[in-house]
C-alpha cells in the first residue's frame, strides 16, 4: 500500500516534467489554453465572489468579537486584510477551485481516457499531453492568482459592509489601519505567489488523476474523488511549508 | 464557429483584466502604497544610542505630519551609536537646523517612527546634515526599572512603618 502511494507520487513527478516539456508545444495550441483559462476561471468566479463575500463578513464578526476583547477593534481592518492576503484568499480558492475546476478537469481528461479519444490524438500525431493537459495546467496556474485576488477584493468588501456599516467601526480607522499595516511585496504578493502554486499544484493533480484513470465508469468516478481528497491535503500541506519559508 | 470562438476569447480576456483590476485596487487601497507616494527627497543623519524597534521605511514626522521615511540604519563603528539615514520631502525644505530628532512608538506598542521637533534657528537643513539633538527610544525596561527605583525612593522615609507596623503597635 506504501509502495503505491509512493509510487503514485513518483508518477506524479514525472507526470509534471513531461508537461513542463510539453508547454513549448502546447503554445502553438494557445486557443485551447484561451478555452480553459475562461472554462476553469471565469466560470467559477461566481462561486468565488460568494465565498469571497461571505468568508469576508464572518471573518469581520469573528475578529470583532475576539478584538473586542482586548479593545482593539480599532485593528480589525489590519487583522481581517492580513489573514485574507496572507492565508485565507489562497487557500480557500485554492479548496473551492479543487472542487470547482480540478473534478471537471479530472473527469474531462479521464472520459477522454475511458473512451480512447486520447489514443486517437496519439494516432493523429497529435499530442495529448502539448493538446490537452498543458493548457490546462497552464490555465491553472494563471487563475488561481486572479480568482484568489478577486476572492480578497470581495472579502474585504464584506468584512467593511460588517464592520463598518453594521459593527459601527469607523470608517477612516478601518482603511487607514489597513493601509498602514498591510505591505504590497510581504503581503499582498505573498499570496499571489501561493496561489500561483496552488494552482499549479490542483492543475497537476486534477490532469494527472485523469490521464492515469482506470478506463472505467468507476475508475473515473475515484479519480474524481482522489483529485479533490489529495488536492485539498496537498494544498494546505504545502501552505505551512510555504508560509515557513516565506514568513 | 467562429462565433462562439471569439465570445469566449473575449471573455477570458476580461477575466485576465478584472483579475489584474481586483490585485491593482487590493494594491492602490489596503496596502501601505496607499499612503506612500515617495517624491525626491533630501537625506538627513541622525544618530542614536538606541533605535528600539525602528525599522527601514518607518515614517518621520513633523507635527504628526508624515514628511519621510527612514532610508537606512547602520552601527556607527567609532561612536557604537545607530545612524540611521532620514530621507525628508524636498517640499519641506525649511526645517530649522537645530531640530532634534526623536524616536517613538505610535500608540501603547505600536510601531516606531521618528518624530521631528522644530528648532529655532533661521538656516535650514540642507542635504546631508546630521541632528544634533537626538532622543533616543524608549525601552519599556527602563521606564519599569526607573519607576521601580522611584518609587522605592519617595516611599523611602515611609518604608520603616509599611516594613514593620507591628514595631509601632505592639
Amino acid at each position: 500500500m506504501t509502495g503505491d502511494a509512493l509510487a503514485q507520487v513518483g508518477a506524479a513527478g514525472l507526470f509534471l516534467f513531461s508537461i513542463l516539456a510539453a508547454i513549448p508545444k502546447s503554445l502553438r495550441h494557445y486557443r485551447e489554453t484561451l478555452r480553459q483559462i475562461w472554462f476553469v476561471g471565469a466560470m467559477s468566479l461566481v462561486i468565488i465572489m460568494t465565498c469571497g463575500l461571505f468568508v469576508g463578513m464572518v471573518l469581520s464578526l469573528q475578529l470583532y468579537y475576539t478584538l473586542a476583547k482586548f479593545g482593539g477593534t480599532a485593528a480589525l481592518g489590519t487583522v481581517v486584510a492580513l489573514s485574507l492576503f496572507r492565508e485565507l484568499g489562497p487557500v480557500v480558492t485554492a479548496l473551492l477551485f479543487a472542487g470547482r475546476a480540478g473534478t471537471s478537469m479530472t473527469a474531462e481528461i479521464g472520459l477522454m481516457r475511458a473512451t480512447d479519444q486520447l489514443s486517437a490524438m496519439e494516432m493523429m500525431a497529435v499530442d495529448p499531453l502539448a493538446y490537452v493537459v498543458a493548457p490546462r495546467f497552464i490555465a491553472g496556474v494563471i487563475a488561481m492568482p486572479l480568482l484568489a485576488c478577486v476572492f480578497n477584493v470581495l472579502g474585504i468588501l464584506g468584512a467593511h459592509a460588517v464592520g463598518v456599516s453594521w459593527l459601527g467601526l469607523d470608517n477612516g480607522t478601518f482603511w487607514g489601519n489597513m493601509s498602514a499595516n498591510v505591505e504590497v511585496w510581504n503581503d499582498l504578493v505573498n499570496g499571489v505567489w501561493k496561489s500561483a502554486v496552488f494552482g499549479a499544484v490542483i492543475a497537476l493533480i486534477a490532469t494527472f488523476q485523469g490521464y492515469t484513470t482506470p478506463p472505467t465508469s468507476e475508475g473515473v468516478a475515484y479519480a474524481t474523488t482522489r483529485t479533490v481528497v489529495s488536492s485539498s491535503i496537498v494544498v494546505l500541506a504545502i501552505d505551512f511549508v510555504m508560509t515557513a519559508f516565506l514568513m | 464557429m467562429t462565433q462562439p470562438r471569439r465570445s469566449f476569447q473575449v471573455g477570458t480576456g476580461l477575466f485576465i483584466l478584472l483579475g489584474f483590476a481586483a490585485l491593482a485596487y487590493l494594491a492602490t487601497q489596503t496596502t501601505s502604497v496607499a499612503n506612500y507616494t515617495e517624491g525626491d527627497n533630501y537625506l538627513l543623519k541622525a544618530k542614536f544610542s538606541n533605535i528600539g524597534q525602528l525599522k527601514q521605511r518607518a515614517p518621520v514626522k513633523l507635527a504628526g505630519v508624515r514628511i519621510g521615511s527612514v532610508k537606512s540604519i547602520e552601527l556607527d563603528p567609532q561612536s557604537l551609536e545607530a545612524l540611521v539615514t532620514i530621507g525628508i520631502d524636498t517640499r519641506f525644505h525649511e526645517i530649522p537646523d537645530d531640530s532634534a530628532a526623536a524616536i517613538f512608538t505610535s500608540g501603547l506598542l505600536g510601531d516606531q517612527y521618528v518624530g521631528v521637533q522644530p528648532g529655532g534657528s533661521p538656516v535650514a537643513f540642507k542635504d546631508g546634515d546630521e541632528f544634533i539633538l537626538t532622543q533616543s527610544s524608549m525601552q519599556l525596561e527602563d521606564l519599569i526599572g526607573k519607576f521601580l527605583v522611584s518609587g522605592d525612593s519617595s516611599k523611602g522615609p515611609a518604608k520603616p512603618d509599611a516594613a514593620d507596623p507591628a514595631a509601632k503597635n505592639p
